[in-house]
């Protein structure tokens, strides 16, 4: 058993004086999808967002590769693909230019290896129209290529099914399960029925937590 | 030290304590600021220029103090809530900043009801009324901020960040604005002020001083009590007290 | 899950510094070329502001020649303060303000990137169009000259001051008018220097100590504003 990425130890979060969650522990190791689930509003996001080191209103303690987060933020942020709700697409710019500036601070990539990936999300014949002319689906999709070049171990994929079709959908499950099998961890928040063998599932929702 | 730190940083010691300290500062402070108004205003000899109406400054200057001090007391408050996310001292912050917004805005006025008689009008730009008027909008923009950020959490570290910006910004303020007075207005205006006080004249305006922080102190425990027991309205210490209160 | 992990990849083979900022600067400008209406509105705004003044007040001679840098001034300052609301808000809105939040640079670094494509596409806009203005309000050209000098130190400083409200505010409802009530006492001091070094040189005096004196203070704008900036932006985005 290879030592977990992240590890959450009792974890508390209030939002607008209602207690979200309490205690609530876990491991995130290399090689498992895990998915966070719940009714809305029980957390997911936020959970998500605490995970990422976007959101700091919890208590607890958050180990990365068993060093508490905060002293190796580099390293973490490094290591670590959020992508939110929010799929970080400016609309003025095209596929290409878009997807070019979310990797230029992490790993600059060729346009070549780029358009592959834009190719590989179902975007040919996009690359150059500014993403404000496509749909919902297609600005994710654009996001979503991201998944395709990412070297990150840790993805936190916030409703990563959102707007997408159904072969989309299904590439995106064969995608992390094929990403857990080369030992990269995925942690997902989804209202989809995501089902993948070996899955570990975190649940939220009305007072009882349980990590099985 | 850390302890006692913590034990600081909790508001229910808080409240314990500061139930205990208020009628001290009520009392005192109330006597010295009397005290000290009264011996100003009825017993402390004229002023050779200005007459009487110098003793406004039995008012003026505490509050002018006061309102300055009080920043500086809601920027060290506000390092506090950044670096150990103390509670207490978010608390503080928002407890004071209409204090200190009211106690400068008074400032203000009576320095105002002091420029008709000496200088012939309510407001000149001066550079002390100056520094004191953006002083005034200093206070002003953190109150808004407050006010317009729902998340507790988030207003009291958002408005932290906001008032150590402010008191960076002060002495550089009080820099230009003195620096465009003696630009704009060469020393058209000045204070008549004498190189030094009486005796007379200096002990009350001390004790009018002295009393004025108590009192502060004061109203800044009860403003800080109130918002403690909204915060904390779920928790058992709270509910006990307050059914401590009914019998 | 025998599965070997791919790799923690050390701090080191992240990008440097400079590269991501570099980016992230592109990144704004591009934008902004994209939307080209969005860069001259602070130009218009600040022409309708000048404007104001000799239909408003005088069209004296004598009074725009007194009056017309301080009318300058302000002008640039509320352009300026105009164009704050969007530092932000678009990459808030969209999405690209986390993942900025995330990148693994530090984050001030490039805040300040940012804040520089912002004094790029407005303040430097605006101090080009200065010495026309100051012909419309009857500037000498020796006070243009120190105008356009005190502009060109001044703005950055603005864009830099004002980066630090527009974090605060931003997700905010009416943000921008609860931006220009923290901004605008912190703008005085800028103003006052920048309007008074132009005072001194239209009555002859030596003006260096003065233009040091505003470089001083966009020496410290660079130096502690970003600071305050990312650290208010993280404060935003954990309330969203």
């Amino acid at each position: 058993m290879s030592e977990p990425l992240l590890q959450a130890i009792n974890l508390e979060c209030e939002r607008d004086e209602r207690t979200l969650f309490r205690n609530l522990s876990f491991s995130i190791l290399p090689g498992t999808v895990t998915r966070v689930e719940g009714p809305n509003g029980s957390g997911k996001t936020t959970l998500l967002r605490i995970l990422a080191g976007l959101n700091d209103a919890w208590t607890g303690e958050l180990l990365w590769c068993g060093e508490p987060r905060r002293l190796r933020r580099e390293s973490f942020l490094r290591n670590m693909l959020y992508l939110g709700h929010r799929p970080g697409i400016k609309p003025l710019l095209t596929p290409l230019e878009n997807l070019r500036a979310l990797t230029a601070g992490r790993y600059p990539m060729d346009d070549e290896v780029l358009l592959r990936a834009l190719s590989g999300t179902g975007l040919d014949g996009f690359e150059h129209v500014p993403s404000r002319n496509l749909s919902a689906g297609q600005q994710r999709r654009v996001a979503l290529a991201r998944l395709l070049i990412a070297d990150e171990p840790l993805w936190l994929l916030d409703e990563v099914f959102t707007a997408i079709d159904v072969q989309g959908v299904e590439a995106i499950e064969a995608l992390l399960q094929q990403r857990a099998e080369e030992g990269g961890a995925v942690v997902v928040t989804t209202h989809h029925d995501l089902d993948l063998p070996a899955m570990q599932r975190i649940s939220l929702g009305e007072g009882d937590w349980d990590d099985s | 030290m850390w302890q006692f730190f913590h034990k600081l940083g909790s508001p229910k010691w808080f409240y314990g304590i500061s139930t205990r300290l208020m009628p001290w500062l009520l009392v005192i402070g109330t006597a010295l600021l009397m005290a000290g108004i009264v011996w100003g205003l009825a017993f402390a000899p004229k002023d050779y220029l200005q007459g009487d109406s110098y003793r406004i400054i039995f008012i003026h200057v505490p509050t002018a103090f006061l309102a300055q001090s009080a920043y500086i007391m809601m920027a060290v408050a506000a390092v506090v809530t950044l670096v150990w996310r103390m509670k207490l001292a978010d608390v503080f912050v928002k407890a004071v900043a209409p204090v200190g917004l009211v106690i400068t805005f008074l400032s203000l006025f009576t320095g105002a009801v002091w420029g008709k008689p000496t200088w012939g009008t309510w407001w000149i730009w001066d550079a002390r009324l100056t520094s004191m008027l953006i002083l005034l909008f200093l206070y002003g923009g953190v109150i808004a901020l407050d006010r317009a950020i729902n998340d507790e959490k988030s207003a009291a570290r958002a408005v932290a960040v906001l008032v150590l910006v402010g008191v960076v910004n002060i002495p550089i303020i009080k820099y230009s604005v003195e620096w465009w007075n003696t630009l704009h207005q060469p020393a058209t205006f000045k204070l008549t002020e004498k190189p030094s006080m009486p005796a007379e004249m200096w002990v009350p305006l001390l004790l009018a001083v002295l009393g004025m922080y108590l009192i502060f102190g004061w109203l800044a425990c009860i403003r800080m009590q109130t918002e403690i027991l909204a915060r904390e309205q779920k928790t058992r210490w709270v509910k006990d007290l307050v059914m401590a209160g009914r019998h | 899950m025998t599965a070997k992990a791919p790799d923690i990849r050390p701090v080191t083979a992240s990008v440097g510094v400079a590269q991501a900022m570099k980016s992230v600067f592109l990144r704004d400008v591009r934008v902004a070329f994209r939307q080209r209406q969005d860069l001259l509105n602070p130009l218009l705004f600040c022409v309708m502001v000048v404007t104001l003044f000799p239909l408003g007040v005088s069209p004296e001679v004598s009074f725009l020649r007194e009056a017309g840098a301080g009318i300058l001034w302000v002008a640039a300052l509320l352009s300026v303060l105009l164009s704050l609301d969007h530092l932000f808000r678009h990459d808030f809105d969209d999405g690209t303000l986390e993942q900025l939040v995330l990148q693994p640079q530090p984050l001030f670094l490039l805040v300040l990137a940012k804040t520089v494509a912002h004094w790029i596409l407005t303040g430097l806009p605006l101090v080009v169009l200065t010495p026309v203005l100051g012909v419309m309000v009857q500037l000498p050209g020796n006070s243009i000259a120190v105008l356009c000098l005190t502009l060109l130190i001044g703005t950055p400083v603005l864009s830099l001051i004002g980066s630090i409200g527009a974090a605060l505010t931003l997700g905010l409802r009416s943000a921008g008018v609860l931006l220009s009530l923290l901004i605008i006492p912190l703008y005085i001091p800028v103003l006052i220097f920048g309007t008074g070094t132009v005072a001194a040189a239209s009555e002859g005096a030596p003006v260096g100590a003065y233009l040091a004196l505003m470089g001083a203070f966009l020496v410290l704008a660079v130096t502690l504003a970003p600071f305050a900036s990312a650290a208010a932006l993280k404060i935003s985005l954990s309330n969203s």
